[in-house]
């Protein structure tokens, strides 16, 4: 006879459970033995694939626009901008120092100060999102106050490295660049308005001493400009777009394009073995393969470029050390983000198909809520971003989709500034860091300010 | 014994660390005791503002990154 006990009790609580026997704690038996969450997953499933609208043209075709963007996404974006992006934010976690930035972030900094450098820091101390949240905390609680967190909270999310560059290259170089200068000016904005408007109230400082990070060794500055300037020259060089015209500067240096990658590489892999204790060998053999894969296949610079990336993750493989640490935060971002990525492009595939193209949203709805640059629809796109959850970078297959749906540009840079920072989740920590009053004034501010970007930007 | 204590608000990154760390206590053969924290105001009071971190025995041991299990098995012994 089967047991409808609930597991884990002993003999004698049955017993006694069933000498208090009601409906309801009947009811609770069965429940617990039956494995009703594994049933209703399993019935959910069942009634998802019954009524699986394949057949209509609709659905179909939005199947295949999230399918054809992934395709997009791995062939013009993945190894040339993701990849470079990855070693870059890696890189920035490895060799620059934290502490150094984390100082004007305190308690004692000079205030103008602290909002400057907050509204920067996002690039350098947050890339995860899961990391600004206690970075708010602690700057709100025991650093420089309540204006310099919010200015942080508002601009790190839009400036982290891999934003910036996946917005550049998908959604295009202005919008790219207004995101980043919005965010950082406008954050300066939001710090000030709340700390002006809760300037009379005694902030709680928590009791422990700010356990600083441990300074590094001091690497000379001209070292890692040199070094990140190699890295970026190649990320930039790589992805240099094809201009219209087939005269001037931007044209000159499309026709070079992969001679200038090849030269910031070279420079790149002479910093790494003189200043970053590469290990000849390595970056010889990385080389090597480098130029016999371009050899190779020279009317395909993905297959060299790849290549190069392999020889750079070679070389990062060492048992410790700075390169170690280089390496593993890049594998590191790679695990977290490709998935989320890849989850967020066809997401946004099936829903709003790849531009001039439609998925399961017909573009006249997108175009009648956020299309154009009205106050409304810049308001909405700003409310809508403030609410909705964008795991990292997903925002920019969601925003390429809305565009090529019939977002305009102004209510595009509304979401891009408010959604990031905000998500109806963060709302509730942010709520118990800094309380529902608080909150509330933040999140107002924040989907204000984005509007008003947005207008100002959709205008120009 | 060792008091260990993860500091984090639950993605991954605490996650690898709190593996990474039960790992090292094993391979350093040392008793320990593992806890993690998610509260961000508890996560404050050890005077910490970029986690993941590892506190062990009360004093903070490194933040901001995920210590490789060799890293933390020194810290151990």
């Amino acid at each position: 006879m089967s047991d409808f006990s609930p597991p884990g009790t002993t003999a004698e609580e049955r017993v006694a459970a069933a000498g208090r026997m009601n409906p309801v704690t009947a009811l609770r038996g069965i429940f617990a033995a039956i494995e009703w969450k594994a049933f209703a997953a399993i019935l959910a499933i069942f009634l998802a694939a019954f009524y699986l609208p394949v057949g209509t043209p609709r659905f179909d075709n939005a199947v295949m626009e999230s399918l054809h963007l992934v395709k997009w996404y791995a062939r013009e974006h993945v190894v040339l901008c993701l990849v470079p992006a990855f070693f870059i934010a890696g890189a920035i976690g490895a060799f620059v120092s934290q502490a150094s930035v984390m100082k004007y972030l305190g308690p004692r900094a000079p205030k103008p100060l602290a909002y400057g450098v907050a509204s920067l820091s996002g690039t350098v101390l947050a890339v995860c999102s899961c990391t600004i949240l206690p970075l708010f905390a602690g700057i709100y609680r025991m650093g420089a106050g309540l204006g310099p967190a919010a200015t942080f909270l508002y601009s790190g999310p839009a400036i982290n490295v891999l934003a910036i560059i996946l917005t550049a290259r998908i959604l295009g170089v202005e919008l790219g660049v207004a995101r980043s200068v919005g965010a950082v000016v406008f954050s300066i904005f939001v710090g000030l308005l709340m700390h002006l408007i809760y300037w009379r109230e005694e902030q709680r400082k928590v009791e422990a001493a700010l356990a600083m990070p441990e300074p590094p060794e001091t690497r000379p500055l001209y070292q890692v400009i040199v070094y990140f300037a190699a890295m970026v020259a190649i990320l930039v060089f790589a992805n240099w777009g094809k201009p219209d015209s087939t005269t001037g500067l931007w044209h000159a240096i499309y026709s070079a394009k992969w001679l200038l990658t090849a030269a910031a590489a070279a420079v790149f892999a002479v910093t790494l073995v003189l200043w970053y204790g590469a290990r000849l060998g390595k970056v010889v053999a990385g080389a090597a393969l480098t130029i016999a894969a371009a050899v190779a296949y020279p009317h395909e610079p993905m297959v060299p470029f790849l290549a190069g990336t392999l020889g750079l993750a070679f070389v990062t493989m060492e048992p410790d050390g700075d390169l170690a640490e280089w390496g593993r935060l890049t594998w590191g971002y790679a695990k977290q983000i490709i998935p989320l990525l890849l989850g967020g492009v066809l997401v946004a595939g099936l829903l709003l198909g790849r531009p001039g193209h439609e998925g399961l949203i017909p573009n006249a709805w997108v175009e009648g809520a956020v299309g154009g640059n009205s106050l409304v629809a810049n308001f909405f796109a700003s409310i809508a971003g403030a609410f909705m959850y964008f795991a990292t970078l997903t925002e920019v297959p969601i925003m390429q989709g809305l565009m090529g749906s019939g977002m305009g540009k102004g209510p595009a840079l509304a979401l891009l500034l408010a959604g990031p920072a905000l998500s109806l989740p963060s709302m509730l920590v942010l709520r118990s860091i800094m309380g529902t009053r608080k909150t509330i004034v933040f999140v107002s501010l924040v989907v204000v300010l984005s509007t008003v970007c947005g207008l100002i930007f959709g205008n120009t | 014994m060792k008091k260990l204590a993860i500091l984090g608000t639950g993605c991954a990154k605490c996650v690898q660390l709190a593996h990474n760390a039960e790992e090292a206590a094993k391979a350093a053969g040392v008793a320990y005791e593992l806890e993690k924290v998610t509260d961000i105001n508890q996560i404050l009071s050890y005077g910490v503002m970029t986690t993941p971190a590892l506190v062990i025995d009360g004093k903070v041991a490194s933040m901001g990154k995920v210590l490789p299990v060799d890293d933390i098995k020194k810290m151990l012994s």
